[in-house]
């Protein structure tokens, strides 16, 4: 009788093993995507404390007082700001239209053959590293801009009201524009590749129909196509946008790092990426370094809040496909 | 007739400028690498591998021991982030269809991936470089860490989910416990994929050089000591390329060049590796 007992025990001690190892390992597993988690919830708990002196010093006011003056240890966020959000609009008044041309022709009008390669390269237009961008912008295009576009620019608008204010100054390269069009460079294939997939999830039975009753590819891009793919390609865009906020290398090759606001988009400025690489290396300990921290903490706060809203969307996007 | 041939010119202009975009991205492509090429090409010599970095005003040196402090600070940096970011994506994809927790996980992951480097570069000078008593090269390892180890947990879960359920469902019936179906038939149906995913982490943070600043920060000797400041590429990219002298402009073009011909040649490698595995 004992005997027979002894095989159904050990199967029993088999099963019971596997469960705590089951157990441990899914705790184990856990563990390590906690660690993701806590990197986040680190990072704004870490500036947060860092910056709270500057926030204790000025109050709220940090945010929106035009003044950066270290001598005299005085400090405000918006030159920074200001410098990010233009810099950032003028990338995506470029990158969105052009990389809705790239996603339209590779999804539309591409040859089949050319359609690999051609979507290949864009990818790793978007995996070439940042500093590549800022040299090249610093030593080949600025100089260039200076040169043969900015003069010309100037030319054109001429007295024109309001819009001449932007292209006023010397044509130096380097400057606001100047950053926002590196960035755009940087951006488009980001923006691209999101907008080619979401483009991809359109039922081809929508599509057909339209060609069926005779439109003609644009009209089925126009008509069909984007008013489908409305969300996501608004979250490839926001995508495109969160990038172009917290891009550090290509601007500040490029931007000119003047902590001041000057209408004109010519002028140098400076970011919020660019003022922490160009000052926290050599930044005092005291209000300096801690309002370095604050400005870390707005551009944390602001892409956070800007990619949760793009991932937000490119879900919802792609999850209507199959509808 | 006229509204016809109207749509008929307004398709035309539409395609046509879509295809000005498209030879719009791919020129850009090819400006910068070409520049990239006729400026860096000069500065790549023997002298730019076996010399260090040259002082202010001297002539010539090179690169070698940012090459060597990178090379360190990435094997550091793949070392730990390749685990972590490996076993997480496999709780995302084996337990995190029904949890709350893998849901948050899983939306951090995707900010995280695109959360402005320079950021975590400042998250770890405070968490690390000023308690511990300075810059160090762990202390870039971390940094370049929390970069990598979004893009292995997010490549890993997304190849774990490409598994047939059938081959799962036969692991499970022959009675194998949860972790060895992971470990054992899972995760080696996708190794190509994995393998691709922390491959593209590496060459992501190649290029990192936010995140560097103030955590490697430089250094101008050659050194393999980990905890000292350390010399990087990109930071020296960046220095070198702002001075006004021109043998440190010219190493900064070769080390772009080294950098970009690496992380090209990662990603080709990636992509080969993974269409192999996936048509296989």
């Amino acid at each position: 009788m004992s005997e027979a007992a002894t095989p159904v025990d050990l199967h029993a001690q088999q099963v019971r093993k596997f469960k705590l190892q089951d157990m441990f390992f899914h705790q184990v597993t856990m563990v390590f995507a906690f660690i993701v988690l806590a990197a986040l919830v680190g990072i704004l708990i870490s500036l947060a404390i860092e910056a709270m002196p500057v926030f204790r010093e000025f109050g709220p006011a940090f945010l929106w007082t035009n003044v950066w003056n270290v001598p005299e240890d005085q400090y405000g966020a918006l030159s920074a700001i200001y410098g990010t959000v233009v810099t950032s609009i003028i990338a995506l008044v470029i990158a969105v239209p052009v990389s809705f041309g790239i996603a339209l022709f590779l999804t539309e009008t591409c040859p089949a053959w050319l359609r690999r390669p051609l979507g290949t390269a864009i990818e790793l237009l978007a995996g070439v590293p940042s500093i590549i961008y800022g040299i090249w912008g610093l030593f080949i295009f600025a100089p260039l801009f200076a040169e043969h576009v900015q003069p010309y620019l100037q030319e054109l608008v001429g007295d024109t009201p309001i819009i001449s204010g932007w292209f006023a100054g010397p044509p130096i390269g380097v400057g606001i524009l100047t950053a926002g069009i590196v960035l755009s460079l940087m951006v488009i294939p980001f923006v691209a590749s999101v907008m080619r997939d979401v483009f991809e999830t359109v039922p081809p039975q929508l599509k057909e129909s339209a060609y069926g009753v005779g439109c003609t590819t644009w009209e089925v891009v126009t008509n069909i196509v984007l008013p489908y793919t409305r969300v996501g390609v608004i979250g490839g865009i926001m995508l495109g946008l969160g990038r172009a906020l917290g891009e550090t290398m290509a601007v500040t090759f490029v931007i000119g790092n003047a902590n001041r606001i000057v209408g004109s988009l010519f002028a140098p400025g400076t970011s919020i990426a660019s003022t922490l690489a160009n000052e926290f290396g050599e930044a005092d300990p005291g209000l300096h370094i801690s309002s370095l921290f604050a400005l870390g903490l707005v551009l944390f706060v602001i892409t956070f809040i800007v990619l949760a809203i793009s991932q937000w969307l490119i879900k919802r996007g792609i999850a209507k496909q199959g509808i | 007739m006229q509204l016809y041939s109207r749509r008929i010119l307004t398709n035309r202009i539409g395609i046509a400028l879509s295809m000005v975009a498209m030879a719009f991205g791919l020129a850009a492509l090819m400006w910068i690498l070409w520049t990239l090429f006729y400026n860096g090409f000069n500065a790549l010599s023997w002298d730019f591998f076996t010399q260090d970095t040259p002082a202010p005003g001297s002539e010539g040196g090179g690169l070698r021991n940012a090459i060597v402090g990178s090379l360190m600070i990435i094997g550091v940096t793949t070392l730990v982030s390749t685990p972590i970011g490996i076993l997480a994506g496999i709780y995302l994809a084996e337990y995190g269809t029904t949890s709350k927790f893998a849901a948050i996980t899983r939306f951090v992951t995707d900010i995280m991936l695109s959360a402005p480097s320079i950021v975590v570069g400042l998250f770890v000078y405070a968490l690390m470089v000023a308690t511990l008593g300075g810059f160090s090269g762990w202390a870039g390892s971390v940094a370049l860490s929390l970069i990598a180890i979004p893009v292995v947990v997010r490549t890993t879960e997304n190849m774990l989910l490409l598994v047939p359920p059938a081959l799962r469902e036969a692991a499970f019936a022959v009675g194998a416990p949860r972790w060895q179906v992971s470990l054992k038939v899972t995760l080696r149906a996708v190794k190509a994929g994995v393998v691709t995913g922390i491959l593209l982490a590496i060459a992501r943070v190649m290029g990192e050089t936010a995140p560097l600043l103030f955590t490697a920060l430089n250094n101008q000797f050659y050194s393999t000591d980990m905890t000292q400041p350390m010399g990087n590429l990109p930071v020296v990219i960046f220095q070198f390329a702002m001075s006004p002298y021109d043998n440190w402009v010219s190493l900064a073009w070769g080390g772009a060049l080294l950098i970009a011909l690496i992380v090209l040649a990662i990603n080709i490698i990636a992509r080969v590796m993974f269409r192999n595995k996936v048509s296989a």
